[in-house]
Parts: C-alpha cells; sequence; structure tokens
C-alpha cells in the first residue's frame, strides 16, 4: 500500500470510529462521552493562540491555512481536511514551520477528535482587538 | 486615601443587581446556580479562567475579578517596543469587551489578604466571599539582594520593564538618547523567571536598533545562568552572526551590587559601567500568593495540582501563571493553558464530579530576532499520571531557522491571543 493510500485508510477509519455509534451500555457510553468532551474542548482551547477562541482566527477570512492576513481559520473547518493535514504535517509530506512540532505531540484519536470539535464550531469572523492608549496612572513596579 | 463608599461599591460591581452591600462586604442577593469564583488578576491567566469559567458553566457560575489596573499591557511583543518596531499604544489593551461579551464581574481593587477558612477576600475598598478562588498575580521581583533598585526613583534610573508600561517606554527613551558608541548594560536573571527567552529576544532587540541608528554601539548581556536557557542555538546563532560585534554575551554572570549614580554594575569578576542600564531582578510568586501562604519558605513559587491548579497548601483556592512551580516555561501561552484546564477542571468540580484526569495541552512561543525575523519554540505538554504533572510530549522543537515568515504567524499569534483572552 502507498504512503496516500495508508494515510487515507486511517482517516476513514479513525472518523468512522468516532461517528459512528458505540455499542455497549448507553450510561457508560453518555459518560465517557462528557468526559471526552471536556477533555477535547480544553486541548482546542489550547490552539486559539494562533488560531483564535474556537477556532475563529483573527482576520483571514475563511482561509483554512496560514496567509500574510491571519492564522488558519479553523472554525467550520471539515473534518477530513483537518485531520489530513493534520497527518501531513506528522509525516512529514505537509510543509510547515511549526505544526509538525504540534502534530507529532498529539495522538491520532486527539487529532481525530480535535477535526471533530472544530468542524462543528460555527465561524464567526474576528477583528483584530482595537488597542488603547496607555494612561499615566499605570502601574507596574 | 480611600474612603469606603457605598456608591463606589455599587458602581464598581456594575449595575448587575446581583451583589448587594452589606456592611463592608459583598453579601448575595442571589445564589448563583452552581457558586462563585474570585479571580485576583487580570492579566493572561487571570482574564482567560474567568472568560472559560463562563462559557463553560454556561453562565451559571458567577465570576468576579479583581485587578488593580485599569488596562491590560501585553508582555508579549513588548521588546518590540525597545526595539522600535511598536509602541507601547500597540500592546495595550481595555477589559470592557471581555466584561460585556461573558458577564463578568470587574472591580478595580487591589487585594490585601485572603482568609482561606473564611473563604474571604480582603481588598483596600472591600471584601469578597468566594466558594472557589482563583490567584493569579504573576511575578513579583525579589530585591533582597539588589536593595538600591527596590524604589520607585531608583527604576527610573534603572528600570527592569520586565512589566510592560511605562518602564518600557521609559528604557526605550534612554536607548534612544544613549550617544553612538555607548554602552548598554543589560541582564538575564537566574532561571526560573518570567518568559525563558524574553531577556535574549530583548538583547536582539536592542541590537537591531544599534546595528541601524548607533553601529559604534555595543550591548553587554549579563548571564547568571550558565547558558542561554532557552532556544540556545538559534540565539547563539543570531548573536555571532546577525549581531556580530554589538552583542557581548557573557554566561554565569551575576549582578551583586548596582552603583545607580554611575549606572555601575558590580559582578564576582568586574565593575562594568553603562550608559543605559536594565537590570531585571530575581523573582518569585506574585505577592498576593506570598501573603496568602501559597508558597512555602525556603521555595517562592505556587505548589499545585495540575488537574486543577489548586493550591496543594490551601484547599479551594487555585493558582495560574508565572506564579506556578510547574518546571515549564512561564510564557503567556502556558498562563492561558493552564487557566483553560482549570477552568474546565473548576467547572466539575462545582457540579460535582472529578476533572479531567488526563489535560493535553499546546504551547508555541516566538521570538522576534529583528523587526521583521522571527522563530518558534513548539511542544505539547501531556498530563504524567505517575510524575502528577504535565511532560512535554514527543515531537516538540524549535525553527530550523528565524524567518519572515515566522514573524508574519507571531504578529498572528499575537493578535489571536489578545482576542482570545479580551473578547
Amino acid at each position: 500500500m502507498k504512503k496516500s493510500q495508508a494515510i487515507w485508510f486511517l482517516v476513514i477509519l479513525l472518523i468512522t470510529s468516532s461517528v459512528l455509534p458505540v455499542i455497549g451500555n448507553a450510561d457508560e457510553v453518555f459518560v465517557s462521552d462528557a468526559q471526552q468532551n471536556n477533555h477535547i474542548r480544553t486541548l482546542a482551547a489550547s490552539c486559539a493562540a494562533c488560531h483564535g477562541t474556537m477556532g475563529n482566527a483573527v482576520g483571514n477570512g475563511n482561509n483554512r491555512s496560514n496567509t500574510d492576513e491571519g492564522n488558519a481559520a479553523l472554525a467550520g473547518i471539515d473534518a477530513a481536511d483537518f485531520t489530513i493535514k493534520m497527518l501531513g504535517f506528522r509525516e512529514g509530506s505537509q510543509k510547515s514551520t511549526v505544526m509538525h512540532h504540534h502534530a507529532k505531540g498529539l495522538s491520532l484519536d486527539e487529532i481525530n477528535q480535535l477535526a471533530v470539535h472544530f468542524s462543528q464550531q460555527k465561524r464567526i469572523i474576528m477583528a483584530p482587538l482595537k488597542p488603547q492608549t496607555l494612561k499615566a496612572e499605570h502601574g507596574s513596579l | 486615601m480611600d474612603h469606603f463608599s457605598r456608591r463606589d461599591f455599587i458602581k464598581a460591581v456594575g449595575a448587575s443587581g446581583a451583589l448587594l452591600v452589606s456592611g463592608h462586604a459583598f453579601a448575595r442577593a442571589t445564589k448563583p446556580p452552581m457558586g462563585r469564583v474570585v479571580v485576583i488578576g487580570g492579566g493572561y491567566a487571570g482574564a482567560t479562567a474567568a472568560k472559560y469559567l463562563r462559557l463553560w458553566s454556561l453562565g451559571a457560575i458567577e465570576v468576579i475579578v479583581v485587578e488593580a489596573n485599569q488596562q491590560f499591557v501585553s508582555c508579549p511583543l513588548s521588546n518590540l517596543v525597545l526595539g522600535g518596531s511598536k509602541t507601547i499604544n500597540d500592546l495595550t489593551f481595555g477589559y470592557d469587551a471581555l466584561k460585556a461579551n461573558h458577564g463578568i464581574k470587574w472591580l478595580q481593587d487591589t487585594v490585601t489578604a485572603i482568609d482561606s477558612g473564611a473563604k474571604k477576600v480582603s481588598m483596600l475598598r472591600g471584601e469578597l466571599s468566594y466558594d472557589r478562588l482563583i490567584v493569579a498575580p504573576g511575578i513579583d521581583f525579589n530585591y533582597d539582594e539588589l536593595p538600591m533598585l527596590a524604589s520607585a526613583e531608583a527604576q527610573q534610573q534603572v528600570p527592569h520593564a520586565w512589566k510592560a508600561g511605562w518602564q518600557t517606554v521609559n528604557l526605550r527613551k534612554q536607548l534612544e538618547a544613549m550617544p553612538d558608541g555607548g554602552v548598554f548594560v543589560m541582564n538575564v536573571p537566574k532561571a526560573p523567571y518570567r518568559c525563558p527567552p524574553g531577556p535574549y529576544e530583548r538583547a536582539c532587540q536592542l541590537a537591531s536598533y544599534l546595528k541601524v541608528h548607533k553601529p559604534k554601539s555595543k550591548i553587554i548581556v549579563l548571564d547568571a545562568n550558565a547558558e542561554i536557557i532557552s532556544k540556545k542555538g538559534l540565539f547563539t546563532k543570531v548573536f555571532k552572526e546577525t549581531y556580530a560585534g554589538i552583542i557581548d554575551y557573557r554566561p554565569d554572570h551575576s549582578i551583586k551590587g548596582v552603583d545607580l549614580a554611575t549606572k555601575t554594575v558590580i559582578t564576582d569578576f568586574d565593575k562594568i559601567s553603562a550608559d543605559v542600564l536594565n537590570v531585571i531582578p530575581p523573582q518569585r510568586a506574585g505577592k498576593i500568593a506570598q501573603i496568602a501562604a501559597l508558597t512555602e519558605k525556603d521555595y517562592p513559587w505556587c505548589e499545585v495540582n495540575f488537574l486543577s491548579y489548586e493550591s496543594k497548601l490551601v484547599e479551594h483556592v487555585h493558582v495560574l501563571g508565572d506564579s506556578v512551580a510547574a518546571g515549564l516555561p512561564k510564557s503567556a501561552h502556558m498562563a492561558t493553558n493552564q487557566a483553560k484546564v482549570c477552568a474546565n477542571a473548576i467547572v466539575q468540580l462545582m457540579a460535582g464530579q472529578a476533572p479531567d484526569p488526563a489535560p493535553v495541552f499546546a504551547n508555541t512561543c516566538y521570538s522576534f530576532v529583528s523587526d521583521t525575523s522571527a522563530m518558534h519554540v513548539a511542544n505539547v505538554y501531556r498530563y504524567d499520571a505517575g510524575k502528577k504533572m504535565m511532560i512535554s510530549a514527543e515531537g516538540g522543537g524549535v525553527s530550523i531557522s528565524p524567518s519572515e515568515k515566522e514573524a508574519i504567524y507571531a504578529a498572528a499569534w499575537a493578535q489571536n491571543i489578545w482576542a482570545d483572552t479580551l473578547t
């Protein structure tokens, strides 16, 4: 199997395994989903420093890659696109400056959960925050 | 002199009507569904915790922030004010959007004491009760070894500029006034301190200005550590190649004393006179963390449980940001990560559930080596149940070399973390 075929196989496996309902005790599934959501929302929120609150990057319209206008907007991204890109960063077929350092640190399951999480967020176009004039009384001792 | 006034209190808390004044203390008019969290400090950690507590509790947790300053000034990018490509007014923001968007109550006041038994916070102008308390006070400078620098007057002459604000502006003015051929002396304090790559980035920013405007000048960097402690290979190369003849880096040089009148620093090896002197003092957990006994006598940082950031010493009090003894870089991105794990945990705890047993987060830290070139260090951190702390995962690392592309990403990093923290 070629490398690209292997990635596709992995992507399909990951997406189906996460989206399809898990067979088992309904209560157990519910509890573990809730825990999983808490876990993944914190990890996803950690991406906000570069990609904005819930993937709503400042500027950059609906671009899914970094441009001179801003960083990639992740909110509302296609889950499969996200996963393919992250796997590409991991194995080096997708060029990056910094993302390979993150993609290699995440598990396949985490990448897939992040894909689902970001695909479910509504894209809100964010403008840069307006700065102010520093006031005389501001303390910094 | 601050006079307590009923009207000031009500004004300070806003027209929410949720709080009433009873004597000198706030009392609840209506009990919030899940309880009240008081957050001390409106920096990256405190502001982020306040926002995400409101978001993730769907407004069921009442959040009150107590912050002494009216404005937020970003330490990240403040070295660029020294280099001249930014002004302090590019890095200064208000809190209005954050407060309004998330229904966060806000008091501009200074905390004077914490009574963890009675779960009460005392401020200059009143008291607050809490169910859980978040302490996010940043750093405090330790002047035990450099008492001559403790006063505001001394810092007018020798600024630290390590909390962005007027000292940053002052240091830039001193740099502009320095004659060509002058000597700028700065230091790196003993680790741990706020922003490990920050002093080395500062040296690059100063050098990038001097290289163009005052090429005969020199920067002496006195490092109390045995070597460059962050992005070592990259900074070493930039010092040697880009700023050869400008940056004179000296490891293992602690500042033992300062003569203010002559701007002379004393080290174990020699006395060095400066035209401009910038001393960044050794650091410890913020003042309120010391007052509230969140640190132990022989160690000046706060030990916490990394699943919730609850203090190991005081129950129901969580500590965030630079004050935490995490063994990880004290950075703005780390502070916001800790704040999110903590907010998530508090929402769980207040709902009677256990917090996420295996938090994971990422950190990206950029340094600008000129006005148009930056480089990063990036890592994923994962909770290690055996070691009971956050450990860096496989695959992290630094840039191959500084680049213009990364300067664009670094600028976007700043825009995004500001928007995430303050809106």
